[in-house]
């Protein structure tokens, strides 16, 4: 229960933000529906994700978290069989426009695995692979400048600054996530969108990657699926209940936790922790 | 199974745990089933090699004379006013094979070796392609004109089997080319040293020869020929297969055409090669009009037929990619072209050359659609002259050459279609080691 206070704590600090909530809308979803083929997997969910806030995800394996998840930055398109309707807005432009580019908008909105899957290329080539399809830099020391930088925001520099020669690869699983993580930041995203990042990490690895969320929040806007409600409670501001394709519930971490309203997030929660 | 249940159930009370140290029948029964089982693995691997040994045995024994020649030296005086009259007559061979004569005589009468046969009767030992080549030295070195030239005649190819052992004594009896008495006259002269065996260079480097002479055959042209063939499979099979396959499995929506097209594909890749041959032949020769025999034919019958191993293999090496890393590249916005060319197909690329080198070793190999273009033995004589040439002039490829050596009656030319499917069998097994090599080497951990 300690880490949960914690939790509560992180969001009185975040307090004072609550009024202007709702200008500070970044992403929001309107009745969306998804299919794989027949299935319904998604069902009418509608949810506003607060710009410089962490949002997670959470629900019983199977619930649609990542499939929702993977629809805010279409990489839904990629399976064949995968339907989306609705209307999902990022600071109220449709993502789904047949204007939109979906290379565009995941250079946009960055995306990190729930597996750990760096490039088996250099440390500096995985980071700096996204500025260079995006042609974010003319020379040489602005692309060296981006690595730096992103792998200092993710929290990886000290680690390896002296090998950025050798692969990616042969990082630790931590340590691989977290070169996921400056990937995605040096393209400059406004969203970072992670499914389960730490359910491949021990302890350790975990609590840095939970600190480090902490930290990106200043400046992404951050989801988070996770299946671990101390997780959930920990790093995030909002959390979002799904249950069998619907979003139950979304609230305040400390709401959601101290008295969700609705039966199935409450049996959910004390089932956990329980 | 039956046994156990019976005597475990039918007590309520607790099962005893049985002890350790003493096996119970089931275990023993599958103890001996698997013990029975490594021995047929074993049996099944023991035939193989006993085979492969086997087969490795008999082209070895019976192609490797093929790379050793007897060759008889003899000082060739090259008068001006003989090499003139010879010019002048009209079988200018002949005059040339007359001058051989004299010099062979001369040398017995040297050497102290007596004969009754004259000048023809004893040419029988030299290859009658002895003549030619002496006019060929001739012609390409007028400057030697005057002198006495060094000169390594190939002998014939009784005498060569001679002294490999294929051609008996007995044997001779019935040869209306040779007897007896000529290989006394070779026997002495080889303890003399001018009969000597060496490598048999020309085997390599040579071209096809008539059935008469078949100690001047050689391979090489015919190599040549495969060799531009496969520069054609290459460069065809290669891009058009990646391409398509990359096209099929990663861009293609998946739906009853591309499962149609897919289907096919799978087929043609068990579709006999005679019939790209006829394929070849009516599309190719008969309709675009393009030379008969011509490695660029030859070649492109070969990429009809190697494009679906590379397809095949190209697609399962672009399936054994972890689609996590397509969805890394995705993420951060790469286009789908840029994950497949930049992640994807290097990953993928140890498979994709292992495919076309053993499709590109296929091609190699096949015989039957190129004997239906005409690329048969003894097409070309001579070396081709340029690329293009290379490309178009009428050559045989190694296959169809062993095929026509194995079909003639000389055992001679039996021997070199064995020394053929060694030639053969080396350059197999050097694409593929550098098939192995190369997946050793870019084979990279995800
Ligand atoms: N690629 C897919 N094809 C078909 N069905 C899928 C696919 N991915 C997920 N689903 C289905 O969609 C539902 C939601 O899955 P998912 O979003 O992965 O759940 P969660 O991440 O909450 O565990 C599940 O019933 C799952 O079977
Ligand atoms: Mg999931």
């Amino acid at each position: 229960m300690s880490e949960v206070s914690g939790a509560i704590r992180t969001a009185d600090e975040f307090e004072p933000n609550k009024a202007t909530a709702m200008e500070n809308t970044k992403i929001s979803a309107d009745k969306v529906q998804v299919y794989y083929g027949d299935t319904h997997a998604i069902k009418d969910v509608s949810i506003n994700i607060r710009a410089q806030t962490v949002t997670a995800f959470i629900g019983p394996s199977g619930c649609g978290k990542s499939t929702f998840l993977r629809c805010l930055n279409r990489m839904n398109d990629t399976i064949d069989i995968c339907r989306v309707e609705g209307r999902i807005a990022i600071d109220d432009e449709d993502i789904y426009d047949p204007k939109v580019d979906p290379v565009q908008l995941r250079a946009k909105v960055g995306m990190v695995f729930q597996k750990p899957n760096p490039f088996p290329k250099s440390i500096y080539d995985n980071v700096s692979y996204g500025p260079r399809i995006h042609g974010l830099v003319r020379r040489k020391s602005e692309l060296d400048d981006i690595v730096a930088s992103s792998l200092q925001k993710a929290g990886l520099w000290e680690e390896v600054k002296d090998r950025l020669d050798s692969p990616g690869t042969g990082l630790s699983g931590g340590q691989q996530q977290r070169l996921c993580i400056a990937r995605a930041i040096a393209v400059s995203p406004e969203v970072i969108l992670m499914d389960e990042p730490c359910s491949a990490l021990d302890p350790i690895a975990t609590a840095k990657v939970e600190e480090l969320i902490d930290e990106l929040r200043e400046n992404y806007t951050i989801v988070i699926v996770t299946h671990s409600m101390q997780q959930a409670a920990r790093v995030s501001q909002r959390t979002a209940f799904f249950h069998l394709g619907n979003l139950v519930e979304v609230g305040d971490t400390q709401d959601i936790f101290t008295n969700p309203r609705d039966k199935r997030t409450q049996d959910y929660i004390t089932g956990r922790f329980g | 199974m039956t046994d156990v249940t019976l005597t475990t159930t039918p007590a309520s009370e607790p099962a005893r745990s049985k002890s350790l140290l003493e096996i119970d029948e089931r275990t023993k029964k599958r103890n001996a089933a698997e013990t029975r089982f490594k021995f047929y693995g074993i049996g099944a691997i023991g035939i193989g090699v006993f085979f492969l040994v086997a087969l490795l045995v008999s082209i070895l024994s019976n192609g490797l004379s093929a790379f050793t020649q007897t060759s008889i030296s003899l000082p060739v005086p090259l008068v001006q006013s003989e090499i003139e009259a010879a010019e002048k007559s009209i079988v200018k061979t002949s005059k040339y094979r007359d001058i051989i004569g004299a010099v062979l005589i001369e040398k017995l009468k040297t050497a102290g070796v007596s004969t009754d046969m004259d000048s023809k009767k004893l040419l029988q030992i030299m290859s009658s392609g002895a003549p030619g080549a002496l006019r060929e030295f001739v012609l390409a070195n007028p400057d030697a004109i005057g002198t006495t030239v060094p000169f390594d005649f190939l002998t014939s190819s009784r005498v060569d089997g001679y002294f490999k052992g294929r051609v008996t004594r007995a044997a001779l009896a019935e040869d209306k080319n040779l007897d007896s008495a000529h290989l006394d006259i070779v026997d002495q002269l080889k303890e003399q040293g001018s009969v000597t065996s060496g490598f048999n260079w020309q085997f390599i480097f040579g071209s096809d020869a008539s059935d008469s002479r078949p100690e001047q055959a050689g391979i090489g042209v015919a190599m040549v020929g495969s060799f531009y063939m496969m520069l054609v499979v290459l460069c065809l099979a290669l891009p058009i297969g990646v391409a398509a396959s990359i096209y099929l499995e990663e861009f293609a929506p998946k739906n009853r055409l591309t499962d149609v097209i897919e289907v096919n594909i799978s087929n043609l890749a068990a579709v006999p090669s005679i019939v790209f041959g006829i394929l070849g032949l009516a599309a190719f020769i008969q309709f675009a009009h393009l030379p008969q025999s011509a490695p660029l034919v030859g070649g492109l019958v070969l990429t009809l037929m190697t494009l679906p191993t590379i397809i095949i293999s190209t697609r399962a090496s672009l399936q054994s990619v972890p689609p996590s890393i397509r969805d890394a590249a995705l993420g951060i916005g790469a286009s789908k072209m840029q994950s497949v060319f930049h992640h994807v197909l290097p990953l993928a690329m140890p498979g994709i050359l292992t495919g076309t080198i053993i499709g590109l070793a296929q091609a190699l190999g096949e015989t039957a659609p190129l004997l239906l273009i005409g690329m048969v033995g003894f097409i070309a004589s001579e070396y081709p002259s340029g690329v293009f040439e290379g490309f178009l002039s009428p050559n045989s490829a190694m296959p169809a050459q062993i095929y026509e050596w194995a079909k003639r009656a000389d055992p001679a030319f039996y021997e070199r279609a064995w020394g053929g499917i060694i030639i053969l069998l080396l350059f197999l097994m050097t694409m593929n080691i550098v098939a192995i090599i190369l997946r050793r080497r870019f084979e990279r951990r995800w």
